[in-house]
């Protein structure tokens, strides 16, 4: 087995154990926080039905984005969509025979790492260029959008200059999900790309990107506005109760 | 008017954002708690030895207890859609008032004790120690925030720096470094049961006068009622109703409306005050001891309803927050929700025409209404989602002829806090008020040019002296704010159905 396959395999598993434990951590902790007061942003929906139509609008939608800023917004629905299809599109490497919706995808997924890029570049550009942006601004906010647009340029990179060996790197990462490993494709771009990858994953779970599960767990957009139907009580705070109350 | 050393901003054709100007506004900062009145809410009388440690102590507490603190300081991209959005920035153009600059102050210490990229590489994601620069900028910059919520309406995952406001305000308390303003009107609330320290033969001596006024203008027997076993409704206004203008004339409409309605009431001495100022300092059991003390006066007098007077953030507290803090209400009459607000209660009479209204009687007025945004972005009234918005609209339009809204996007659910908010109304921040007052002012100013419109309306206690105070900075009169129960008590027919 090539040394290049072992270290790539090694550090992918690597990475992929950090991303899932990490952001399983937080997801629990954020779960596990109470929120011991009714502080839904108003106008708020008072079912829960009402409630998951709006984290649902907030995440396929950017709504509260929307009403902000419409240049942020474009560049960020460029962005996030454009990576939502190629996440999408690379499905096709881990799974056999290929599903039908995502062969139905491929087309578009090549686009959809353009527009990537592009949204990348403008908000990149509203990072430097706004002073309100820039000041607010700290390195490593500058090195995400960096490592992404590097993802992304490496990625558009190995489909129009480098033609990588698609049917071996196939090989090479269902060798990983079934723990039967096939050599790694041996391209520059290729390593560049997976490492890049590597390191998004590691810095995931520490880093602006639990802004991803964060917007599920926010209680000023997850609370239902019943405040005076339902007694609403934290345990801890539950626990105040009776000592001392001169009711 | 009193003479001024700084300059009014200027309020052009339309709102502009400033260019940054760092450190503005880093001298702003509310008078220190002595350490009496800190001692009262059991907080250290001043600055603790290792304060450092108790701050990072109280901060994993607050972590602990509060998903909202830990999500919002965890998921900010630093998108900036918040920046321009909140009236202190807006007024001052000191990049600290920005919401998100503002949150960093707290989420640097954060990412520095309990991230482990804090830990590791604290200059590359913003991450500080904590010392005594970093306390002096707490003390200053949670301080320039109102507690409106405005920036959690823009923000994608609804990061709200009132929160974080609350909870860094909740540190310096725990290390001794709270505020005078609030924590000495707690001190007074807990002992006297109003911010004011009006005791209850003051209290009474007032109502008595309020009686003989209101007499003497309408020839009606309008009785404000203390301590009345066995009423059916206990009322809760603010306590600046009971000598402030124009909140005065809103609990005169108020009585006027019960007693057009035939629905017997009464004031209680014990909880004369719906104002709490805990949730300015972000303190749950503070919040709750003052919440009590209502439940209390309600249980004690035998009523069937409670309804809650014109103040903003009083009405958040007991719409979102009674409930938790001091329910559950199952003594009081179950047809009615708990609590309500006046102008629920008010609305619903008008609706079922059980009080009339003669609009031509504020026909010298010309009416706008500022939507006060602790009723606007963190209540209800009525049962639809943004009955906020429409109820108060519909008391006022039917009570006065001329009524124009302002500009849509400084209403409503973007409403501009007026800047006196929070716990922020206080002499020595005279000039971070009337600067955080310019985009209400802006927007004002627009309407009275193109609508002709005399009169700001509003249902906040904090709102009506904030504007009463800085309105004539702006060259505007004083007079211009008025109370909505206000232009109720002109309209309202006494006698004409009783
Ligand atoms: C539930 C899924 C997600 C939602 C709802 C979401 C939403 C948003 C929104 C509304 C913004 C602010 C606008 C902007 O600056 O672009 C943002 C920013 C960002 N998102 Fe996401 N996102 C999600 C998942 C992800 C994922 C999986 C990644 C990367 C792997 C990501 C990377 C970023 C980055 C880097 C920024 C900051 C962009 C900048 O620096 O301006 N997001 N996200
Ligand atoms: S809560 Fe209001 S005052 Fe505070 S930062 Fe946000 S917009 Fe500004
Ligand atoms: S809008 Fe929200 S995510 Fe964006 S900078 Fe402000 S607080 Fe952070
Ligand atoms: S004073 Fe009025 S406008 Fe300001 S925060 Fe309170 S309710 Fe909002």
């Amino acid at each position: 087995m090539p040394i290049m396959t072992v270290i790539y395999a090694l550090l992918l598993y690597g990475a992929a154990a950090v991303f899932v434990l990490g952001v399983s951590y937080r997801v629990i902790t954020y779960a596990r926080t109470p929120a011991p007061l009714k502080i839904p942003t108003m106008p708020a929906p008072v079912t829960r039905t009402g409630v998951a139509f709006r984290v649902a609008r907030e995440v396929a939608l950017f709504e509260s984005l929307f009403k902000s800023s419409k240049w942020t917004w474009i560049f960020a629905v460029m962005f996030h969509l454009g990576l939502l299809l190629e996440v999408v599109r690379h499905l096709r490497y881990f799974i056999q025979p290929i599903w039908f919706w995502v062969v139905l995808v491929q087309p578009f997924g090549v686009y959809g790492g353009m527009v990537m890029v592009v949204g990348l570049l403008g908000l990149l550009g509203r990072r430097l260029l706004i002073a309100r942006v820039r000041y607010i601004s700290q390195p490593s906010d500058y090195l995400m959008l960096l490592l992404l647009l590097g993802i992304g340029l490496s990625g558009l990179a190995i489909k129009f200059l480098d033609h990588t060996d698609i049917v071996s790197l196939k090989a090479f990462v269902l060798g990983l999900l079934y723990f039967d490993w096939q050599p790694l494709p041996d391209s520059p771009l290729l390593l560049a790309h997976l490492s890049m990858v590597a390191a998004l994953l590691i810095v995931f779970p520490f880093s602006k990107l639990l802004h991803a599960p964060g917007v599920f767990f926010s209680p000023t957009r997850n609370q239902v506005d019943d405040a005076r139907e339902r007694r609403h009580l934290a345990p801890w705070a539950a626990q105040l109760e009776g000592a001392g109350d001169e009711v | 008017m009193a003479k001024v050393d700084f300059k009014v901003p200027a309020v052009g054709e339309y709102l502009e954002i400033p260019d940054l100007q760092p450190g503005v506004m880093a001298k702003s900062a509310p008078f220190k708690a002595a350490p009496r009145h800190q001692q009262a809410l059991g907080f250290p009388g001043e600055l603790v030895e290792n304060w450092e440690e108790r701050a990072v102590a109280k901060l994993a507490e607050l972590l602990s207890k509060y998903r909202s603190l830990r999500v919002h300081l965890d998921a900010c991209v630093k998108c900036g859609s918040c920046a321009d959005k909140c009236q202190y920035f807006l007024g001052t153009g000191d990049p600290k008032n920005m919401p998100v600059a503002r949150q960093d102050l707290l989420r640097s210490i954060y990412r520095r004790h309990f991230t482990l990229a804090g830990k590791l590489f604290p200059r590359l994601v913003g991450a500080r120690d904590l010392d005594a620069s970093v306390l002096e900028e707490w003390y200053s910059y949670f301080h320039q925030c109102s507690q409106c919520r405005r920036c959690s309406v823009f923000c994608p995952y609804g990061i709200d720096t009132a929160e974080i406001s609350m909870a860094a305000r909740e540190i310096l308390d725990e290390i001794g470094v709270g505020q005078k303003y609030c924590n000495e009107i707690l001190g007074k609330v807990h002992t006297i049961g109003n911010n004011l320290g009006l005791p209850a033969p003051a209290l009474a001596n007032t109502l008595e006068g309020l009686e003989e006024d209101v007499k003497e203008d309408t020839g009606v027997d309008v009785r404000f009622p203390l301590d009345v076993q066995g009423a059916e409704v206990l009322l809760i206004p603010p306590s600046a109703d009971f000598f402030a203008e124009p909140h005065i004339d809103g609990l005169i409409g108020y009585a006027k409306v019960f007693h057009q309605a035939g629905i017997s009431w009464t004031l209680s001495s014990y909880a004369s005050e719906a104002a709490n100022f805990a949730l300015f300092i972000g303190n749950y059991e503070q919040m709750r001891k003052v919440a009590l003390r209502i439940r209390k006066a309600a249980i004690d007098l035998k009523v069937k309803r409670i309804v809650v007077g014109e103040c903003g953030h009083a009405w958040r507290v007991a719409y979102s927050f009674w409930n938790t803090l001091a329910g559950p209400f199952d003594f009081l009459d179950p047809r009615y929700p708990v609590p309500q607000h006046i102008i629920e209660f008010t609305h619903e009479l008008i609706e079922r025409g059980a009080i009339k209204l003669d609009k031509e009687a504020n026909d010298h007025m010309r009416v706008t209404f500022h939507d006060s945004c602790n009723v606007a972005r963190a209540t209800r009234m009525g049962a639809r989602p943004g009955g906020q918005f429409v109820l108060p609209r519909e008391v006022i339009k039917a009570s006065c002829n001329h009524f124009f809204d302002m500009a849509p996007e400084t209403i409503g659910e973007k409403t501009f806090c007026c800047g006196g908010g929070g716990g922020l109304l206080t002499d020595e921040l005279l000039e971070l008020r009337v600067k955080g007052a310019l985009p209400r002012m802006q927007a004002l100013r627009e309407v009275q040019k193109e609508h002709g419109v005399t009169h700001m309306a509003a249902i906040c206690a904090i709102c009506k002296s904030q504007f009463s105070m800085v309105l004539p900075y702006y060259e505007f009169p004083m007079e211009t704010i008025v109370s909505v129960h206000q232009l109720v008590s002109n309209a309202i027919q006494l006698g004409t159905n009783s």
